[in-house]
């Protein structure tokens, strides 16, 4: 106990704020470090816009372009696979597009500006694969007589309906993002520029 | 010894505890004499680890971790791993002693994990032990997942993509948490090379922290055997077990025979079929990592499997959390919950030897209901068994099965009809 009674509390008052001065030092030599783990300047300004012509696409074709390091899709759906839309209305988990999966201007049944086309993220919103195309009706399609076309995520299986709608009780909890994106011409796209940001 | 190397190694005594060390680790650690061949897999495990170390020095002295494509538009890494393969003298034999060593570790840690659950190494005085055996576990998996991106192959690419996006599920933080841990927007060269870092510094000098306190701990407490009773409780005179013996040389020599028979079968694979039937290296990753388009078939390697089939079980939301949330922590719950296996088993003896039905029954229910997990995850959604028994519900029965194994065992293992533990060992 003698030792205790010797204690001198200046010194142990300095040395308590000493290593607490130290602490604040080491916690703040620690932002840099965290900081160079965040997207580079150079990652910020990349995802420059891409045009998509679209004019040689036929009616149920598909074309992927590259937008942000990921696909978009481009689908010209034919009339059936519009009409095949209302039979998934009650299929899909957010069937009105409530969620903000897309621009304004994509918030309508079709989900996209021109019915025909549809612009979608080919990115499942479970973990990020990018679902393949089902295209196929029925049976042909290897996913039962009712399928009505649409897209099939093969890391987990998530469905999604041909205007990018994903089916209820799916892994995935979203439909496919539509990016924002305008028309220049009457064929011609641009993706990741919708005149508004 | 001569009266010369005895005076230097006096000489070093006096300053570093060179034969002291020698003696609490080796000749004079006291391992018990009834060891059976699962106790192999620990220092299988270790030398595993050094094989890693050898082989992973030597690969990164020809490695690019370098996304950008090269002139002929193949990605730099995936180029590099090309002419490892073909170009570097013996490079195609460090890269496969490397990619099979990969799933060796997996092999022999399972097996060693297994030896603890059978045999009750984890019960008192182990906890520790047990538990940075699990945080090995843990890095290791982290280890093999980032060595996995460097190839740069499809299956690196979009089997990240999915893994990093688990991050991505947890409320409030998650986006921006899978942001830092790609350091882009999208996996790119920036994610390569922070991986590659990870791979080759952070994670191995965690794991060698790791195996050193999972020894120490170890040689502390002493070795469990396969009849779970503690040899310190009876000693000769000398304060030494009756029923141990000194690792070295007895157990060292052993072990040399464990090396033998491993070394066989590791070079079988190595040399012979380093695919391992796709695998050991998946088909999909002689592809160069493609963002725009995923294989059609993704499933992780198969030492992963049983935990990502139980990632896929889950499909229902709950408190207003994405089901995708709570893949993502039954996940995670079901390698945590290994940790916690100390503190839930309540029975009496700690050897299956001596265990009753009831725990005999539970842990082959755990064993198939693994193997079936493990055997789902490499198959895709719409797996089904003889094409007639779908997949993904087995799948969430073998799930729940997992979590009951351990969640029930405070209940079941209490209620078991066990048999009295002997006073000493069994020997023949």
């Amino acid at each position: 106990m003698s030792v205790d009674q010797k204690m001198d509390s200046g010194r142990r008052n300095l040395l308590l704020a000493t290593s607490a001065a130290g602490g604040v030092a080491a916690v703040a030599t620690a932002v840099p470090f965290v900081a160079s783990l965040t997207p580079s300047e150079r990652a910020k300004a990349a995802g420059a816009p891409v045009e998509a012509d679209v004019s040689k696409l036929a009616p149920g074709e598909m074309m992927t372009v590259e937008w942000r390091g990921k696909p978009v899709w481009i689908l010209r759906r034919t009339e059936e696979m519009l009409a095949s839309l209302e039979k998934t209305e009650g299929l899909v988990s957010d069937p009105a597009s409530d969620r903000p999966m897309q621009p304004e201007y994509a918030k309508n049944q079709y989900r996209s500006i021109k019915p025909e086309y549809l612009v979608t993220v080919g990115i499942c919103t479970h973990l990020g694969c990018s679902p393949s195309e089902r295209l196929k009706t029925g049976a042909e399609s290897g996913l039962g007589a009712d399928w009505p076309g649409g897209f099939l995520c093969p890391c987990h299986g998530s469905k999604f309906d041909l205007a990018g709608r994903v089916y209820s009780s799916m892994p995935a909890p979203d439909n496919l993002e539509v990016p924002p994106h305008q028309y220049l011409a009457d064929t011609l796209l641009i993706i990741g520029d919708d005149g508004k940001a | 010894m001569t009266t010369k190397s005895q005076a230097l190694l006096n000489w070093i005594d006096e300053r570093f505890p060179l034969t002291s060390t020698w003696k609490a680790h080796l000749s004079e650690y006291y391992a018990p004499k009834n060891f059976n061949f699962w106790y192999f897999f620990g220092s299988l495990a270790l030398l595993v680890l050094v094989i890693q170390i050898v082989t992973g020095i030597f690969l990164v002295m020809h490695y690019k971790p370098d996304g950008t494509l090269n002139a002929s538009g193949i990605p730099v890494a995936f180029a590099s791993v090309e002419y490892i393969m073909r170009e570097v003298p013996g490079g195609w034999l460090i890269r496969y002693l490397h990619s099979t060593g990969a799933s060796a570790f997996f092999i022999v840690v399972y097996l060693h994990m297994f030896r603890g659950l059978l045999y009750g190494s984890y019960r008192k005085p182990r906890e520790l032990i047990w538990i940075f055996g699990t945080l090995i576990f843990l890095a290791l998996m982290a280890e093999a997942f980032m060595g996995y991106l460097l190839p740069w192959g499809q299956m690196s690419y979009w089997g990240a993509q999915v893994i990093i996006n688990l991050f991505s599920a947890i409320p409030v933080i998650g986006p921006d948490l899978s942001l830092v841990i790609r350091g882009d927007y999208v996996i790119s060269d920036a994610t390569l090379n922070r991986f590659f870092s990870f791979h080759v510094i952070a994670v191995p000098l965690v794991l060698i922290g790791l195996v050193a306190a999972h020894i120490i701990a170890l040689h502390e407490v002493g070795s469990n055997n396969p009849d779970g009773v503690e040899i310190k409780k009876k000693k000769d005179a000398n304060g030494i077990p009756l029923d141990g013996i000194p690792f070295h040389p007895y157990y060292t020599v052993k072990d040399i025979a464990g090396v033998v028979a491993f070394l066989f079968f590791f070079s079988a694979v190595v040399f012979f079929a380093p695919e391992a039937g796709g695998y050991f290296l998946e088909y999909n990753n002689f592809i160069p990592a493609d963002p725009l388009k995923t294989p059609p078939h993704i499933a992780p390697v198969w030492y992963f499997t049983p935990f990502y089939s139980i990632l896929r079980a889950v499909t229902y939301p709950l408190f207003g959390l994405d089901a995708k949330f709570w893949g993502v922590v039954a996940m995670g719950a079901s390698v945590v919950i290994i940790a916690f296996l100390p503190w839930l088993d309540r029975s009496p003896v700690k050897s299956i030897r001596y265990k009753g039905p009831v725990f005999k029954i539970a842990v082959a229910i755990f064993v198939i209901a693994f193997a079936l997990l493990g055997f789902l995850g490499v198959k895709p959604p719409e797996y089904a068994f003889f094409g007639v028994i779908p997949g993904a519900p087995v799948a969430q029965i073998c799930s729940v099965l997992y979590f009951a194994f351990f969640l029930l065992m405070p209940w079941y293992s209490k209620i078991d009809k066990c048999k009295p533990e002997p006073e000493r060992v069994n020997f023949k």
